[in-house]
């Protein structure tokens, strides 16, 4: 067992772990921020992903005492101040971009990583992006609307509701 | 009625903000005070006879609690099939007991012949690696012909991997293939619908509690239907009475079937959390998912359509045989039978339809429905042999559908496949695909794609699907054990707002959100005042759940007349305070008034004073405001569809890109569209991803060979298109209160044919005479199959 220190959502916590606990393990089960999701076993679908010092980071593939000292941000932390959903958050409800919720934490905080490093990107390039990211019940249609519409461009025109 | 949230208001879905900020609770979320953790032992080999189980070390390690083995439940029930399918010369079909764990054999790759029970998930994975099983390999059991003519059997004691041999009608077989015989043309096709792993994001949890103070059970589990569930394990299992197990679907991440079922998982952890006296929690990897949740399709079908000279329907004669794998699923032997046989006739006023199935058991995991289940089945395999035999007759293929579908006055219509549609416009749905998706500018669009080197192929699809899978008399005529009706309580609380209880599980569909516009709408009242309650057998009177696009039209529909129920007692209490009679009561926008004057009293006081009756007439009207209702259709509803697509391929790599897809459907009157269009889309993703991605591959000797995200291609965000999705078309159904359809299967059911008809028809436009290839159409086998014509 060794002593982790890290800030989370801008709150400094310490446990104690393992050297094979991983940080998703450490978010969730010590944490008990569940709100980061396991939905494999081979860091292939996103579902556990967040920040790391700013950083997209799968937490299924990293080590809680890798994590020492480290800024980490997940989707607990991600509304507005006083609690309303964040632009990102809120594209997704307004677009319908989530049904079962499942892989939706893991959809925001990639998103919140693509728009800052790429503010406006293109149909593709948020295709592209979401590679790591599997949804099985959107179909991606309302995923990509929503990603669009919160980096502040006009997704009237793409297809009904 | 304020529009946003009232029946077709597009109102965003409240459940999105717990999930959006991460504040959802999944099985896998919930902890509990003592907790401890439950890992199967699970068969490496596809068929082998366990010889003895050593658990002596595994006991020993640290943390375990308990092992337990297929010999601790050799006394208590297997799980049932929940349909009887008859074979054609009327003997019931095979029904091998499905143990809780293995016992005697392994029949499947992931069949868990064990399971250790350890103070941590860790712990318990180490033992179960301890565990000395001497488990001796059989050859497998894994190609269906040679299942059929084989004398090497899944299950011993039946003798034959046949499960049954069914045939759908008898009685037209004769009529069938005279027609077949005589007819002017007839078109053949032998083809593969793909085993697919429905891969819901979360895996499978379930965590048991037990209480030996009341003897009772609390049993959380990602479930699409809880009551279900506890039937299952109360009647059949574990003997459990229903009044002592509570079983709780929380939040659920997705089913598309595959939490439909009652595993064996679930009966252990009851049954541990007993003997030790704590919770235990049992969470499947991702491996496991693939191991061991029920997967979808897996058919093999050779199909006929035999054709007059003027392109008329004359008959469809198919031999299918379908995977049910080693052990009978819960509605596995309905899928590919009666969600299946029964829609052979699809949109056509065809006079004969036969159908053989043959369920075939094998060494591998087993097959139940899966999105749309039986319907995309009988949808591929009709409109892939319509669009080959167009081709062969030199036909347009929207023509020859038209040709041939049933006309808007023919309703109620009479199916030769036995089912009787009650409404729709299959030729304005295809005017309507033809706008939507700009037919008109296909040949410019060729023309462009042509200029880049690839090759454009459009490709048309006609749907129809039986849904809000009910009525009770008809599924029992059909072999169905079990009803298929729904219920709902509507509580009115006395400040005002409502509390519904329905038996349908939410886990994507946003009934949380689209159930009280119903009641609002009904009411006159604000949607926001409205919540619904559901996955909780405690809390809710019934329900056979979410499957079979059955929620809203039948747990909905149960939800109208408990309403109804709850109107007609608010006008009498109404009535009691205006001093009026019931009959003079109308409600009107949340208020009861008394016809024709300004005496009126809202909806918030008559909730009031059925709690506070002070001066009630107690012989005319009882305190309280809450019903309920249990509602059983005369029919199943018939969603419709036509769809069409453009796919770029690349002769020189074989690759396939989706550039447009429209999809026009009927689904009767929309309460949500937002939500409705957001289903259509998830359908389309999961049908063109086993059109175009995914493929479900065992070895010879059974051995899983896609059993991960490196190995099974799941559709991501760029290998699909945005979709035109349109329901302007809906023609209400004609026998429930709501008149909806239902549209959680659609997408997942027209699409993989568009999908195949566009590949055949851009293979064809480069010159290369290729009429069919099989699901899924990876680059490889486009590029062969170019290569070999
Ligand atoms: S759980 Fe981390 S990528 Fe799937
Ligand atoms: S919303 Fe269910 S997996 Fe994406």
């Amino acid at each position: 067992m060794t002593n982790v220190t890290m800030t989370i959502n801008g709150k400094a916590v310490s446990g104690e772990v393992e050297g094979n606990t991983l940080l998703s393990s450490f978010l969730r089960d010590d944490q008990r921020l569940t709100g980061t999701h396991i939905g494999c076993d081979t860091s292939q679908c996103g579902a556990c992903l967040v920040h790391v010092n700013g950083r997209a980071v799968k937490s299924c593939t990293m080590f809680a005492a890798e994590a020492d000292g480290a800024e980490v941000a997940t989707i607990e932390g991600q509304a507005n101040a006083d609690g309303s959903l964040n632009v990102i958050q809120q594209a997704f409800q307004d677009h319908h971009g989530l049904q079962c919720g499942f892989c939706t934490p893991g959809m925001v905080m990639t998103t919140a990583a693509l728009l800052k490093d790429n503010p406006k990107p293109t149909e593709a390039e948020v295709r592209a992006y979401l590679e790591g990211n599997i949804c099985r019940c959107t179909g991606y249609h309302n995923i990509v609307k929503a990603i669009m519409a919160a980096s502040g461009q006009d997704v009237s025109a793409i297809a009904a509701e | 009625m304020p529009k946003d949230s009232g029946i077709g208001a597009a109102t965003l879905r409240r459940e999105d903000v717990r999930f959006l900020t991460g504040k959802g609770q999944y099985s896998d979320d919930i902890n509990l005070f003592g907790q401890v953790a439950a890992v199967f032992a699970r068969s490496t080999v596809a068929n082998g006879k366990i010889n003895s189980i050593d658990t002596t070390t595994a006991a020993a390690m640290p943390g375990v609690l308990a092992i337990f083995t297929g010999e601790d439940f050799a006394e208590v029930g297997g799980n049932p099939a929940g349909w009887l399918i008859n074979s054609r010369d009327g003997t019931p079909m095979h029904e091998p007991k499905r143990p809780v764990l293995a016992h005697g054999k392994v029949r499947h790759v992931g069949d868990a012949y064990a399971a250790v029970i350890a103070e941590t998930a860790e712990q318990a994975q180490n033992a179960v690696e301890a565990i000395e099983a001497d488990i001796e390999e059989l050859p497998a059991v894994v190609n269906m012909k040679d299942a059929l003519s084989g004398s090497n059997f899944v299950h011993d004691e039946i003798g034959t991997n046949q499960c049954f041999d069914w045939g759908w009608i008898e009685d037209n077989r004769a009529a069938t293939d005279a027609a077949i015989k005589g007819a002017h043309h007839v078109t053949t096709l032998e083809l593969v619908n793909n085993r697919l792993v429905p891969n819901a994001m979360e895996p499978r949890c379930s965590m048991a509690q037990y209480n030996s103070a009341t003897d009772e059970y609390v049993l959380h589990t990602t479930s699409q239907n809880p009551h279900l569930t506890r039937l299952l394990i109360s009647a059949f299992v574990l003997g459990i009475p229903e009044n002592k197990l509570t079983v709780i679907a929380p939040d659920v991440g997705g089913g598309f079937g595959s939490k439909i079922y009652h595993y064996g998982e679930e009966a252990l952890v009851l049954a541990a959390a007993k003997k030790l006296g704590r919770p235990v929690k049992w969470t499947a990897n991702r491996t496991e998912a693939f191991l061991t949740d029920a997967h979808g399709r897996d058919h093999v079908t050779k199909i006929e359509l035999a054709l007059d000279a003027e392109g008329n329907f004359l008959a469809f004669r198919t031999e299918t045989m379908a995977n049910v794998g080693a052990y009978l699923s819960n509605f596995s032997t309905a899928t590919p039978t009666f969600l299946h046989g029964t829609l052979m006739a699809g949109n056509y006023t065809v006079p004969n339809v036969y159908v053989n199935v043959k369920a075939v058991f094998t060494n591998t995991a087993p097959v139940d429905a899966y999105r749309g289940a039986g319907r995309p089945e009988a949808t591929y395999s009709l409109e892939r042999v319509i669009d080959k035999a167009a081709r062969e007759l030199g036909m347009d293929p929207i023509a020859l559908r038209r040709k041939n579908f049933v006309k808007p006055d023919q309703y109620p219509f009479a199916s030769a496949a036995g089912l009787e549609y009650d409404s729709g416009n299959y030729d304005a749905l295809m005017d309507k695909m033809e706008e939507v998706a700009d037919l008109a500018g296909f040949a410019a669009r060729r023309k462009e794609s042509e200029a880049k080197g690839l090759l454009r192929g459009f490709g048309v699809n006609a749907y129809i699907e039986a849904c809000g899978i009910a009525p009770s008399n008809l599924v029992g005529v059909l072999g169905s054990r079990v009803g298929l009706y729904d219920a709902a309580t509507v509580r009115v609380n006395a400040t005002g707002n409502l509390s519904v209880m329905v038996g349908a599980h939410s886990h994507g569909q946003g009934h949380e959100t689209a159930f009280p516009q119903v009641v609002a709408e009904m009411l006159g009242i604000d949607a926001s005042v409205i919540d619904i309650v559901h996955g909780d057998t405690s809390k809710i009177p019934f329900g056979m759940g979410t499957y079979g696009s059955r929620s809203l039209a039948v747990c909905g529909s149960a939800v109208v007349r408990a309403t109804e129920k709850i109107i007609n007692k608010a006008k009498k209490i109404a009535a009691h305070m205006l001093e009026a009679s019931d009959a003079d009561i109308e409600l009107k926008e949340g208020v009861f008034s008394v016809a024709g004057t300004d005496r009126s009293v809202s909806f918030g006081e008559v909730a009031l004073k059925a709690y506070i009756p002070h001066d009630f007439p107690l012989e005319d009207i009882e305190p309280g405001l809450e019903e309920t209702a249990f509602y059983d259709p005369a029919n199943f509803t018939y969603p419709s569809g036509a769809y069409c697509c453009e796919v770029e391929l690349d002769p020189e790599t074989g690759k396939v890109r989706v550039d447009r897809f429209a999809a026009v459907d009927d689904f009767g009157n929309v309460i949500n569209p937002m939500i409705v269009t957001g289903q259509v889309h998830g359908g389309l993703g999961q049908g063109i991803g086993q059109a175009l991605l995914e493929n479900t591959t065992y070895d010879e000797n059974g051995q899983l060979l896609s059993a991960s995200y490196m190995d099974y291609t799941m559709p991501r965000a760029d290998d699909l298109p945005f979709y035109a999705v349109d329901h302007s078309q809906g023609n209400p159904c004609t026998h429930n209160p709501l008149g909806v359809k239902g549209c959680g299967e659609a997408g997942a059911i027209g699409s993989p044919p568009t999908i195949v008809n566009a590949v055949i028809d851009a293979m064809q436009s480069g010159g290369k005479n290729v009429t069919h290839i099989d699901m899924p159409v990876t680059p490889h086998r486009v590029w062969s199959a170019m290569q070999n014509v």
